[in-house]
């Protein structure tokens, strides 16, 4: 980066980028305002009066919320484990390796990563009722699995594909152990890469909804569940403050890419 | 060197193992299952009756038709709006976000919104008594909120559509940025150099080079909006509906009968995605393995 680039950066361009931010940030602002206000009457175009009623009733522990979002964190997390076990190895082998059937197997892992897994749900749905895991959290991680599996894989494809296997090479020849050779040598190599896709597999547990009502036949309340109950049943203050808190970890997650993910230049 | 060879191999599998389990296990195996229980075998209850009576009685289910034809329409809609916006955003913002990353990332933030936080702003948007209806009021346009033109959950699903365009532009617009980066700017000067105008210059350099990634983008997000359901469930009707909202409806329902056709209506949805996402794939194959990246 040249230091005088920045200053070539003419006045339209920046228009541009004054307008991109106020507009990709006003619909958190707008929900936050949402959230603070004591009701926002018709036609005021910001609210006259503010209180805290709807934050509080978002910690108040008889309002379901606060377990709502302990079972998202758990769903999401136990999710991102199983998925980091499960796609680390493949990932690597994926990435590094040529063989047939690997675009085979690309493609397989594409569809459950772009689009719902609605069908597979639906049809897991018999299933899982024999095995008694429907209506339950266990019915509706294996469902999250379903997307954030193939999701992690590619996320720890590219960190792996800059990753020169010549290092480990190098530290067994100087003697390492293969669980030293992974401890320090691999892992750290792919740390950043490894944050990363954990993070996504989190979100994307955390953001899914139609898998966890058929999975979970509306007993297994996550937050995005119990956002859409308050918004139907007219709390649009408690709906919004949810949604603050429920875009939360994407925030924490853009940030991680933003850390890790720096273009090489 | 065969033995070295063949334990490269089993290592590979053993790699491969547990991923193509799970995902072989509960996706291939979900589908599997679906298929068989939405042509009436391995039924929850009664005797198993092999039947494509669910698949048939859609051309005769106004619901589901209905439904089809609002479903294609609208993704159709949102989609070509979003390329639309996606593409003006790149090419207004290309200058801006080759000296800032912090704006290539402000143009994340809509990325990373959840569907259902900027259903829920888009409510607060365009509600009857919304902003955009205050700010008419304002403006001495309207006198009542009654008087404000319907765009939630409307006949038309605006704010449906709206909603996606806001989270699919910034997407597209990202998609085609990474593709104006690694191509440089080397044959529009050439262009400009040769008195090509801007309208040409548009048409015959840039749009095919942005070719690839604008269409495959677009392809992905068209397969995303006919298979979602959360934003539909804020902003849509009861009728028409989108295509999963249905298949929802129908699952959920206390008659166990109409499970078969529920299913069958969430294999449609996953064959239509299919097709989309596959020729996704084959337009993916001109980007860079980077920019195919940028895709998830």
């Amino acid at each position: 980066m040249k230091h005088g680039n920045k200053t070539t950066l003419h006045g339209a361009a920046l228009g541009a980028a004054v307008v991109i931010s106020v507009v990709a940030c006003f619909p958190i602002v707008l929900l936050a305002l949402r959230s603070l206000a004591r009701g926002w009457y018709w036609p005021d175009l910001i609210p006259q009066t503010f209180s805290l009623r709807a934050w509080k009733y978002v910690f108040d522990s008889s309002s379901g919320i606060p377990e709502a979002m302990l079972t998202s964190v758990a769903v999401a997390l136990a999710v991102t484990v199983l998925s980091l076990c499960v796609s680390f190895p493949a990932a690597r082998t994926l990435a590094l390796e040529e063989f047939r059937g690997k675009q085979l197997i690309i493609l397989l892992l594409t569809f459950p990563v772009l689009a719902p897994p609605l069908a597979s749900a639906m049809g897991l749905h018999a299933l899982f009722l024999r095995l008694g895991i429907t209506d339950s959290v266990w019915g509706v991680i294996l469902v999250h699995v379903i997307p954030a599996a193939p999701y992690c894989t590619f996320m720890l494809m590219s960190s792996f594909a800059n990753f020169d296997t010549d290092w480990e090479a190098q530290a067994r020849s100087l003697g390492a152990s293969p669980g030293a050779v992974f401890l320090y040598v691999t892992l750290p190599a792919v740390a950043p890469g490894m944050a990363v896709a954990a993070g996504f597999a989190f979100l994307v547990s955390w953001s899914q909804y139609l898998v966890t009502l058929l999975i979970g036949g509306g007993r297994v309340l996550t937050l995005p569940l119990l956002l859409v109950t308050m918004q139907q049943g007219g709390d649009t203050a408690t709906a919004a403050a949810i949604a603050i808190v429920y875009l939360a970890p994407a925030m924490v997650v853009l940030t991680l890419v933003a850390r890790f993910l720096k273009p090489v230049s | 060197m065969v033995s070295e060879v063949n334990s490269r191999g089993h290592r590979r599998i053993w790699h491969l193992a547990p991923l193509m389990f799970t995902v072989g296990l509960l996706f291939v195996g979900g589908m599997t299952l679906a298929v068989l229980q939405s042509i009436g075998l391995l039924p929850i209850v009664g005797p198993t009756h092999c039947s494509f009576a669910p698949y048939t009685s859609f051309a005769s289910d106004a619901e589901f038709r209905s439904s089809l034809v609002f479903t294609f329409g609208l993704a159709s809609v949102a989609t070509a709006l979003s390329a639309v916006l996606g593409l003006w955003l790149a090419l207004s913002l290309k200058a801006a976000v080759r000296h800032s990353r912090i704006l290539g990332l402000i143009l994340q933030i809509p990325l990373a919104l959840p569907h259902l936080v900027m259903a829920l702003f888009v409510m607060e948007l365009l509600a009857p008594s919304g902003l955009l209806a205050r700010f008419a009021y304002g403006l001495g346009m309207i006198h009542d909120p009654a008087a404000f033109p319907e765009l939630t959950n409307d006949r038309f699903g605006i704010a449906i559509i709206v909603s996606y365009v806001l989270k699919e532009a910034p997407f597209i617009a990202l998609m085609v940025l990474a593709v104006i980066m690694r191509i440089g700017e080397d044959y529009d000067a050439v262009a400009r150099v040769l008195g090509a105008s801007p309208w040409q210059r548009l048409w015959h350099i840039t749009l095919p080079q942005l070719w690839p990634a604008l269409a495959s983008s677009s392809l992905v997000v068209f397969a995303f909006i006919s298979g979602a359901y959360e934003t539909p469930l804020l902003l849509g009707r009861q009728y028409p509906a989108m295509l999963p909202v249905v298949a929802q409806r129908k699952f959920m329902d206390v008659d166990l009968a109409s499970r078969p056709g529920a299913i069958a209506a969430g294999i449609v949805i996953a064959v239509i995605t299919a097709i989309f996402l596959t020729g996704y794939m084959r337009l993916a194959r001109a980007l860079s393995a980077k920019e195919r990246a940028l895709i998830f």
